[in-house]
């Protein structure tokens, strides 16, 4: 318990380190993922902006980089990461890298919980007078919230993962700190208080975003 | 000018599958409809009525031909001007197509933001349109709090509200029982009559047409093979098509199975009168029979009703010497439609 005691305001850094890894990866992540879903969505063949040549594009880089296991995808990203934020370490490369991995994988849920919106809601917008944008903000969306506040919540746990993935390479968060003085300085504790830490983050959010979805769905 | 009035329309759409044969949904048909026409618009799965109705409103583009709506050639109007031209036409559906993440509330003010009206008129137009439909009471309930005669009328409300002069209606109690479907057609009825909204009623179900429907276009393969009044459509169609279509509603004709067993029990000749209100009455025929001594049973029948005019099928069996049955039938056919049953 001692152990505890010492690395007490460690351990508070590596948590807020670890916050602050999710939680602006999910932010970015989240924009761009919600951004590359939508252009998935609008250009899919008989949608509002249905075009061939820009789905097929956009479908095949997705295929191609969101398969790709994270601690690859990190060491293969480290240049382009010192090429956008000046440094191939630390946290702004992790979130970078972090970001641009989570945009592939939210992108697909977005587009797959889009695509559940009834053809026949958006062709009632529609012989409503609304334009496709108008469409888009206004009945796409919001039909499909409950459904993406739950993709999302999804999301998040698995960026907490691969933030500990990242954090053990590029220094930061509970991962490289449970890998640092839990396992290489054989301390027990230290990793079982991170891993307590991380299941108390993902059940709070977990909680929240189940709580969101039911108010949005109204279940 | 009639408000609506399409010439010589086509739609294809590409083939689905490379390779495949594009697909001729609409094919060179020419209809007119007359500001408060309630137009009834039949035809089996397939025979491109949804796709018609569809081109009115512009949400699919004709590929030639020419829709004038209300005055404006519609098929060379840029997209920003078709959105105005659907905030003027209404339109409802089989499965409602509510908003499901809006109020009723929301959903009728819909369209009514989409026009960009102020809050406090749409507030307004929303209550008068709840109250009208009968759901003040539901205005803050979610369409899935709703029964489906509740959900229509949810959507004939949001059709509605900017006050259009053409309401299209997709089937759109295909989804509801004959209960509730009669008191959505009512409602119809009362938009048709006291608002002069022009009702173009798409339908496979024919006491649709017969309850609501004044004039009626019939569909197949993509054409209109046949138009009119519902009175005259109904009681006289005059391709194989229509009479098909029109014998699973209209009383009185026997299907081939009902004949067959009819021909069991009876041993003389066949032949079936359509009397139509106007035309020679059933004493006029039967006094006729009668006179020359020729024996008749009634053995199949039936009077229909459409728009208070009656018509009606009456198949006889008629017993005596064939050459004086002849000359009945042949001199009644003047007068009357009859024809013999084989
Ligand atoms: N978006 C589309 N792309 C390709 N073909 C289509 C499309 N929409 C309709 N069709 C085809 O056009 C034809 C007419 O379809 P439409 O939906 O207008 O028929 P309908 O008379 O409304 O039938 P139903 O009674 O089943 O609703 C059909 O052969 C259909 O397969
Ligand atoms: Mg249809």
């Amino acid at each position: 318990m001692d152990v505890l005691v010492d690395l007490g305001p460690q351990f508070l850094e590596a948590t807020l380190e670890t916050l602050w890894l999710v939680f602006a990866s999910l932010f970015f992540g989240g924009i761009g993922g919600l951004l590359v879903g939508l252009a998935l969505y609008v250009t899919r063949a008989g949608n509002l902006f249905a075009n061939r040549a820009v789905f097929g594009v956009l479908n095949v880089i997705v295929n191609i980089f969101r398969p790709i296991p994270f601690i690859i995808f990190l060491t293969a990203f480290q240049p382009l990461a010192r090429t956008v934020v000046g440094t191939g370490i630390g946290t702004e490369a992790a979130i970078f890298t972090l970001s641009l991995a989570s945009t592939f994988g939210i992108s697909r849920i977005v587009e797959q919980n889009l695509l559940t919106v009834s053809p026949g809601v958006i062709e009632a917008a529609r012989a409503a007078g609304a334009g496709p944008i108008r469409t888009i903000l206004t009945i796409v969306l919001p039909e499909a919230l409950g459904p993406l506040i739950l993709g999302y919540t999804f999301v998040f746990v698995a960026i907490v993962d691969m933030s500990a993935v990242a954090g053990s390479i590029n220094g930061g968060g509970l991962g490289a700190f449970a890998i640092q003085y839990g396992f290489r300085q054989f301390e027990p504790v230290v990793t079982w208080t991170a891993l307590a830490i991380v299941i108390v983050l993902v059940q709070l959010v977990q909680f929240l975003g189940n709580w969101l979805a039911r108010k949005v769905l109204r279940r | 000018m009639p408000l609506v009035q399409i010439r010589d329309v086509t739609k294809v759409y590409p083939a689905s599958t490379r390779g495949g044969q594009p697909v001729r949904a609409i094919d060179g048909v020419d209809l007119d409809i007359e500001e408060g026409d309630v137009f009834g618009i039949i035809g089996y799965s397939g025979a491109g009525k949804s796709t018609l109705v569809r081109l009115i409103n512009a949400l699919e583009p004709a590929t030639s031909g020419s829709i004038v709506v209300d005055g404006t050639d519609i098929t060379t109007l840029p997209e920003r001007d078709l959105r105005k031209l659907r905030l003027g036409i209404g339109m409802i559906f089989q499965q409602f197509n509510l908003f499901s993440s809006r109020t009723v509330r929301g959903n009728v003010a819909y369209p009514l933001q989409v026009a960009g009206r102020p809050k406090a008129e749409i507030r307004a137009r929303v209550a008068e349109l709840l109250d009208f439909v009968g759901l003040a009471d539901k205005a803050s309930n979610y369409p899935d709090q709703l029964s489906g005669g509740q959900k229509q009328r949810v959507g004939i409300a949001r059709a509605l509200a900017t006050s259009p002069r053409i309401l299209l209606a997709d089937e759109a109690t295909s989804a509801l029982d004959p209960e509730t479907t009669q008191e959505v057609l009512e409602l119809l009825r009362t938009v048709n009559r006291d608002l002069g909204v022009t009702i173009i009623v798409i339908t496979h179900e024919m006491d649709v047409v017969q309850s609501l429907a004044t004039k009626v276009a019939v569909m197949e393969n993509g054409r209109v093979i046949e138009t009119g009044e519902v009175f005259d459509v109904f009681s006289k169609p005059e391709l194989p098509a229509s009479q098909r279509f029109v014998s699973t509603v209209v009383k009185g004709v026997p299907s081939a199975s009902e004949l067959a067993a009819l021909r069991e029990r009876h041993s003389g000749r066949f032949v079936t009168v359509s009397f139509r209100d106007g035309g020679a009455s059933q004493s006029d025929v039967f006094l006729e029979f009668g006179r020359e001594g020729i024996g008749f049973e009634l053995v199949y029948g039936g009077v229909n009703e459409i728009q208070g005019r009656a018509f009606g099928n009456l198949t006889l069996e008629l017993t005596g010497p064939d050459e004086r049955i002849d000359a009945v039938i042949a001199r009644l056919r003047e007068r009357i439609e009859i024809v013999e049953v084989v």
